[in-house]
């Protein structure tokens, strides 16, 4: 149990034992993976002193490959290599269809509602491919540190929805991974600069990646990062960059833009070149080989480019205009601002930002680790390596939510911005006399027409108590937790009776097919399930064991009398003796759940004194000067 | 359960009053979120994660209720019995109505201006100053207990309502005006 989290400062129940933790940056382009070491946060290179994982996956009929070898047979083999997944995370197939005129994949048609890509090894989703970039971190990871990593904290785009969210948490399920927490991208770089500094104060946090654009505006103030405002767009990045670039190199050597999947690639890949050497140089050689033989050579400038890529930074600073707005504040209380994301290396982002803000933008921590090591600093928190530790991170919703009403308009029910974990309680009435069911709609997103926005689930209340209409009062309540996924409630307040809810989630992996896939990948792995399991059970069952005893140890004999002290000394034993003596997972798990509801009303008890020791002892003199710390004070 | 089924003020242990020291509410914002943040329970049980996701869901609606001068007004008039229910209540001052009426016509003929933005801005701080000397006026109804101002006080939050509605359209037609060009 995590009461030491809010025991005093010191007493972690064994403070030579730390868990594995680390931070995972699920990337475009590329992914990284970092931790914290003797205090230090730092991303963990693979065998050959490459710390960023290009994330591209290969399927072939003898298995799958990752990162740069795949990436180097993207033109060769540009069908079953699949490089920028995220941009089609948690996306519809009609989304796809939209984005697909990008993508050089084949997509097989199906009645899921998940896209999926036909490879030589078959169909796979963005999901799958998603999990193999995380299991090669976490591969090297435990390599590295020596041992399993007991979670991880992934960021994502902020701006990512619902869907998003949930098929990032999907892929880390697959790879074997316990997500700790979602983290939004812009916040851990927010971190990783903020605890670095030690600056309080309001930031702004540009990150724009391979194909994903966020800005937030945060405020620190003594180690509480609380979001102010976030917005951003889930598919700008990078990559468009490089196709632009494609297009005028094309137009330039008078080709045509419809060339193969193979040659697609080929000038995508010397349009990214043609960047990356304008990032210090103010021209760049440009040759593309022509399909008739030979090949065209031409230059393009900074001067060019900044014109070609206008239109699209532009659309960034509108943007970072909204956010500001959003959080009210203007350029002038920006104290910093943090560039994100390797697109943030391109001049001309760095020059409209620095116009817009005023002040030039601070790249002093390396734009594509930044993201990975706040993320570390949040897990080694979370993990509880830190008992006392003062950072708090306090996030928004990105997009509102809101559901469907008569006429196909959207009411929103959580607007954007809204600090999480938020719960907003909506009343429903019935519109026909003996009506036993109401259908409900969710969706996300800021326009009035529900056709504009995103649609996340669709469910029906059954079992209302037929009644006159109107009369019946149906209470349902969104809740949208830390990691920023939805969850709804329903119940009738006349007969008191509560309705069941299963949200289905529009563009997800239904619960069976992620079962299927975990099923294919144990198989794959040969790993015996039933053994995996009992670890798994074993290793929870210890972590309760040791926080308990820690807590008792902490203030068991203030906060229960000797009697409750007895019963859950009892219980602890039991548990003890039957982890050592059973393999049963089953009834290792049910020791645990039956523990922790027998030592509920103690959990309880120990918040509640938290929460007062907080409260307690303030004197308004107290704020003229510094806040307390009321989480230390006796 | 937690012991949080107090009042908001309260639960940030200040006084229930109107005015308030945002600084101190801030504060004590921080420090209670602190304590029962999920992310101070992520390695946790799932009893404390619940209770934890609990108690920060009403930290947070405490908080937000409290910030704000509408909400922490509609909050105070709801703790001392007055419902304040929009779609009953009608707002029997002639006046308002038509000061109101006129700047929404000022509002919808903004783009016609020789210079939409500027005028838009000049609306914008009208607007504004009439929504903080609002603010000023709930300050004294709520918080002087010399007399019993309650019914007065419900109208001027109903004309608050107004107001911050008001305010919203205008920013929301400046962002539009701003993206536009």
């Amino acid at each position: 149990m995590a009461l030491l989290q809010i025991s005093e400062p010191g007493q972690s129940p064994d403070p030579h034992r730390q868990r594995l933790a680390a931070g995972i940056d699920l990337g475009t382009t590329n992914s990284l993976i970092a931790t914290v070491r003797s205090g230090r946060a730092e991303t963990l290179p693979d065998e050959s002193g490459e710390h960023l994982l290009p994330s591209v996956v290969r399927y072939t009929r003898d298995g799958v490959t990752v990162g740069t070898n795949a990436r180097r047979e993207a033109a060769a083999d540009p069908l079953n290599t699949i490089a920028s997944a995220k941009r089609l995370i948690g996306r519809a197939v009609r989304d796809v269809k939209t984005l697909g005129r990008d993508l050089p994949y084949e997509f097989v048609d199906t009645d899921s509602a998940v896209p999926r890509i036909s490879t030589v090894a078959g169909p796979v989703t963005a999901v799958e491919v998603s999990s193999e970039v995380l299991k090669q971190l976490r591969t090297r990871a435990e390599a590295t540190l020596g041992g399993e990593l007991s979670g991880v904290v992934i960021t994502v785009p902020a701006y990512f929805d619902e869907s998003q969210r949930q098929a990032t948490k999907d892929a880390a399920r697959l790879a074997g991974l316990h997500v700790y927490r979602l983290l939004n991208e812009p916040t851990a770089a927010a971190v990783a600069y903020g605890l670095d500094r030690g600056s309080d104060g309001i930031h702004a946090v540009y990150d724009l990646g391979g194909g994903t654009f966020d800005v937030s505006i945060l405020r620190l103030n003594q180690g509480v990062f609380e979001v102010m405002a976030t917005g951003g767009d889930s598919a700008l990045g990078g990559d468009d960059f490089d196709i632009t670039i494609a297009r005028w190199i094309l137009g330039q050597a008078g080709q045509s833009a419809d060339g193969s999947r193979g040659e697609q690639r080929r000038v995508l890949e010397i349009a990214r070149r043609a960047k990356e050497t304008l990032a210090a140089a103010d021209a760049a050689p440009v040759e593309l080989p022509l399909s008739a033989g030979g090949s065209w050579r031409g230059t393009l400038t900074i001067g060019q480019l900044a014109e070609l890529l206008d239109p699209l930074i532009r659309r960034t600073v509108s943007t970072c205009r909204r956010v500001m707005r959003d959080a009210g504040v203007t350029a002038d209380d920006v104290e910093e601002v943090v560039m994100v994301g390797g697109s943030t290396r391109t001049r001309p982002v760095r020059e409209q930002v620095g116009a817009l803000f005023g002040r030039p933008p601070l790249v002093d921590i390396d734009p594509d680790r930044v993201v990975a090591i706040g993320a570390a600093l949040q897990a080694d928190v979370l993990a509880g390596n830190k008992p006392g530790d003062e950072m708090l991170l306090l996030d928004v919703n990105p997009l509102s939510l809101g559901i469907e009403t008569m006429g196909g308009l959207t009411e929103k029910i959580i607007p954007r911005n809204t600090t999480l974990p938020v719960a907003r309680a909506q009343e429903f009435t019935t519109f026909k006399d003996g009506q036993t069911a109401l259908a409900l709609h969710v969706v996300q997103g800021e326009r009035e027409l529900v056709a504009d926005c995103r649609s996340l689930a669709r469910f029906e209340l059954r079992d209302i108590p037929p009644m006159v209409a109107g009369a019946a009062r149906i209470r349902v309540t969104f809740s949208v937790d830390a990691d920023g996924l939805l969850h709804v409630e329903a119940a009738e307040q006349t007969t008191g009776s509560s309705t069941s809810v299963t949200v289905k989630p529009s563009y997800g992996l239904s619960d069976d097919e992620i079962g299927d896939m975990l099923k294919a990948s144990m198989e794959h792995a040969g790993q015996d399930r039933d053994a995996r399991r009992l670890v798994e059970e074993q290793v929870e069952a210890q972590r309760v064991i040791e926080a308990l005893t820690a807590a008792l140890a902490a203030d068991g004999d203030t906060l229960l009398s000797a009697e409750e002290r007895a019963g859950i000394d009892r219980a602890l034993a039991q548990l003890r003796d039957l982890i050592g003596t059973t393999r049963d997972a089953d009834a290792i798990k049910r020791a645990v759940t039956d523990l922790e509801s027998d030592c509920g009303f103690y959990v309880e008890r120990r918040m509640n004194q938290g929460i007062r020791k907080a409260m307690a002892g303030h004197r308004v003199d107290e704020f003229a000067g510094q806040p307390g710390r009321g989480v230390e004070e006796d | 359960m937690l012991d949080l089924a107090k009042n908001y003020f309260d639960l940030f242990g200040l006084p229930v009053s109107f005015q308030l020291n945002m600084a101190e509410l801030s504060a004590r914002y921080r420090e209670l979120q602190r304590v029962v943040h999920p992310d101070r329970f992520a390695a946790s049980d799932s009893h404390s994660q619940r209770l934890s996701l609990q108690g920060a869901t009403l930290v947070n609606e405490a908080y937000e209720t409290l910030r704000e001068p509408l909400k922490r007004a509609q909050y105070l008039l709801s703790l001392r019995n007055v419902e304040l229910d929009a779609d009953q209540q009608t707002l029997n001052d002639p006046a308002f109505l038509m000061e109101q009426l006129a700047l929404r016509e000022q509002l919808a003929d903004v783009r016609e201006a020789p210079d939409p933005m500027a005028s838009l801005g000049t609306l914008i701080n009208e607007i504004d100053t009439r929504v903080r000397a609002q603010v000023a006026e709930l300050a004294v109804l709520l918080d002087d207990r010399s007399e019993q101002r309650l019914e007065t006080a419900a109208q001027a939050v109903q004309k608050l309502q107004f107001l911050n509605k008001l305010l919203a359209e205008a920013e929301a037609a400046e962002a539009d005006l701003e993206e536009a060009c």
